[in-house]
């Protein structure tokens, strides 16, 4: 028997086995030069890191073309076209960057994945991520069925093109979903429900996803909850483990704001027992974030991650309210395809259909559209309708219902925007906290984009990944990690700062 | 008994790129605030969709929003497409959001929507230029 290749889910094993936090971000550019030196950048940064290539929308949404069209003409992509650039292009810009001390992953938003799991297969990439209901429903108007169809399809094409020794990772990307204002055992719910889609098709590797969301403690719940339902429904044998992103919703507009907001996700991800994190940057609330602010969003989380402490006794009640929810939600989808012969596929297809999943405020047409949800005087999201799904709502807040008006809805949405923009200033010497927001606005006052040649071959990593402690190269080459020099016009708070969470 | 909608009926769309609906479903509550019917066409809106819906809802004013960063590119196909089309040629149609990937609005790009036949470019977002621009709008001239 042949020792499985080093894959995405033995990296993270083996830098969680050695007490570290992977670290990841959203990065994705046009350039192929650009997309080189972005995977560069990931790989040389002052943490333990797995590289991103995020597709563009036009390639996710099937229309290679117009990706082709918009590069042509000099047009600024929002991600990388892998299906529109030759597989020779895509080769060469990973070369020497990634391999097995430095895995490389593919983060897409189609809901017809096939003719890019074909594209990142034939350039030796082996992890994506996605989803069946997650991939469909918060990026546009394919069928779910369709979308059930093709995601079947995608992890069984994802098996076959990369065999043995390759392994195949997946991941969910059921814990987002539209990225906020969805209570938490709804998310844990999809997340797991896909992990178990992508088994049932042929993937024993993978990630399930959670996303932070209003509070800190709930969030733990959730990370608890995704865990032991993935040790209760999953094969034993499939190797999993957990992947947090920060925040997905509306990003604090200072910078300050959003650096407190990342490193309050880092410490989220060590203290629930997150493998991974998928950061943000202080572009986020503005921009398509830079090579550079990447790099020091990385380099800020996994500071963040380092210094807290890990306590593993987080005395959560195993019977959360989380936990509750989200596996009422698995056995009611679970339950539709008892005795049908038809998969997991056609009952979360069926869920959605009955309103037994019905996520809050997003407009596919294949979701009811009757569940809503309110943050509570906790920061806790709870419902305020849940149409047909089977939990029971909450009360709404005093003076309000469960239909928000528009000032209400974007109050809601501006909730961790608000909360880490105000524990910014509060901390901040007076006016810092406001020339780091303006800095932030354009780019302007920001770092450039890299223009340069990236850099030649690198020496490749050691497999089982090691906690660099020192900077290897770049700016500040020698600085111990986490004591980075503070960003121009930007305050960096100290340790002791509050950072505006709501748990102690 | 119901009042006749005094304000223009709009219809809001996504481009055909673009995903994002949260920005959409804030469009639509701000503007039935507002006083106006609005229709939805939702995310990843494909030409043929877009043409269909201002057929289906004849709407006077479409607010094109788009925050994906391909806005610009995505918007100025929309517009061109909407003004090739005869029997359309009476609606306003405004486009919004974050139009571009860098932040910086781009005054070449906004040109370009103009000279295409849009009525408003609101690059930076604001839906209070956009109350103003649909405040100003001449009062509908009622046909029997
Ligand atoms: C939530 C979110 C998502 C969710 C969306 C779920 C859904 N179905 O809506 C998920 C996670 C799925 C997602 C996916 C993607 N996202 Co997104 N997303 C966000 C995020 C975090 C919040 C957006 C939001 O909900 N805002 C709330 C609404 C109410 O505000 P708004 O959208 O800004 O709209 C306001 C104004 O802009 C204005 N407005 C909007 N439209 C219009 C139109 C008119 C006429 C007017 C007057 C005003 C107006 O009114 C609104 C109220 O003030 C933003 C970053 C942020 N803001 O923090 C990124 C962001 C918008 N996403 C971005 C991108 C690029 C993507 C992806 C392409 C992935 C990628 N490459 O990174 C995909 C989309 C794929 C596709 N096909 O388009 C970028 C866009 C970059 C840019 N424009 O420069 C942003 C800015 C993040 C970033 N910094 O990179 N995203």
């Amino acid at each position: 028997m042949t020792a499985p290749a080093p894959s995405l889910g033995r990296y993270v094993a083996a830098a969680a086995a050695a007490g570290g936090l992977v670290v990841q971000p959203r990065m994705g550019f046009g350039d192929p030069r650009h997309m080189r030196a972005g995977l560069v950048g990931t790989r040389d940064a002052a943490a333990v890191t797995v590289g991103t290539v995020t597709i563009d929308s036009y390639t996710r949404v099937g229309d290679p073309a117009g990706a082709r069209r918009a590069l042509a003409e000099g047009g600024a992509l929002n991600g990388y076209p892998i299906v529109s650039h030759p597989a020779a292009v895509t080769r060469s810009l990973l070369r020497g960057v990634h391999g097995p001390g430095f895995p490389v992953q593919v983060r897409h938003g189609s809901s017809h994945p096939e003719a890019i799991i074909r594209a990142l297969t034939a350039v030796g990439l082996d992890a994506t991520e996605g989803g069946p209901v997650s991939y469909c429903l918060p990026y546009g108007r394919t069928p779910l069925r369709a979308s059930v169809d093709a995601w079947a399809r995608g992890c069984e094409l994802l098996a076959e093109l990369a065999p043995p020794p390759r392994v195949p990772h997946l991941e969910t990307f059921g814990g987002c979903l539209l990225g906020q204002l969805c209570p938490p055992g709804l998310l844990v719910a999809v997340s797991l429900l896909e992990a178990l889609f992508f088994v049932e098709h042929g993937i024993r590797e993978v990630s399930l996803s959670y996303a932070q969301q209003t509070s800190p403690e709930q969030d733990r719940e959730a990370v608890a909850a995704l865990r032991r339902l993935a040790a209760e429904f999953l094969p034993p044998d499939v190797h999993r483990h957990i992947v947090l992103y920060t925040y997905m919703g509306v990003f604090p507009s200072s910078a300050a704001g959003a650096d407190l907001l990342l490193r309050a996700s880092a410490r989220l991800a060590v203290r629930s027992g997150a493998q991974r994190l998928i950061v943000k940057t202080p572009a986020e609330a503005h921009r398509i974030p830079t090579v550079a602010e990447n790099v020091r969003a990385l380099e800020s989380a996994a500071a963040a991650a380092e210094a807290e402490v890990r306590s593993p006794a987080d005395r959560l009640e195993p019977d959360s309210e989380v936990y509750a929810q989200a596996r009422t939600f698995v056995e009611a989808v679970l339950e539709l395809g008892t005795g049908t012969g038809t998969g997991i596929g056609e009952a979360l297809r069926s869920a959605f259909a009955r309103g037994y999943l019905d996520v809050p405020y997003c407009l596919h047409p294949d979701n009811a559209g009757r569940s809503r949800s309110f943050i509570d005087d906790r920061g806790r999201l709870r419902w305020s309708r849940t149409g047909a799904m089977p939990v029971a709502p909450d009360l709404a807040p005093a003076g309000t219902t469960a239909d928000l008006t528009s000032s209400q809805l974007l109050a809601a949405l501006h909730t961790m925007a608000r909360r880490f923009d105000l524990a910014a200033e509060a901390a901040a010497p007076t006016g810092t906290a406001g020339s780091a927001r303006a800095a932030h606005r354009t780019r302007s006052g920001a770092p450039t984009r890299p223009t340069a040649p990236p850099r030649p071959t690198p020496s490749p990593r050691p497999i089982a990944p090691t906690r660099p402690t020192t900077r290897t190269s770049g700016p500040g080459a020698g600085s111990p990690a986490g004591v980075r020099p503070p960003l121009p016009g930007v305050f960096t708070p100290s340790r002791t700062t509050d950072d505006g969470s709501r748990d102690a | 008994m119901a009042l006749a909608p005094a304000r223009p009926a709009v219809l809001v769309t996504g481009t055909a790129s673009d995903s994002h609906t949260w920005n959409l479903v804030l469009l639509q509550l701000f503007l039935e605030e507002l006083g106006h019917p609005v229709s939805n066409l939702g995310a990843c809106v494909t030409h043929e969709l877009l043409v269909d819906g201002c057929r289906r809802h004849r709407p006077e004013v479409v607010v094109i929003g788009s925050v994906n960063g391909h806005g610009y590119r995505d918007g100025l196909a929309a517009v061109t497409l909407l003004r090739a089309e005869p029997d359309l040629a009476g609606m306003r149609v405004v486009v919004g959001g974050k139009l571009g990937v860098d932040g910086v609005r781009s005054l070449q790009d906004r040109g370009r929507l103009l000279a295409a036949g849009c009525d408003a470019v609101f690059d930076d977002g604001s839906l209070t230029a956009l109350r103003e621009f649909l405040a100003a709008l001449p009062a509908r001239v009622v046909t029997a």
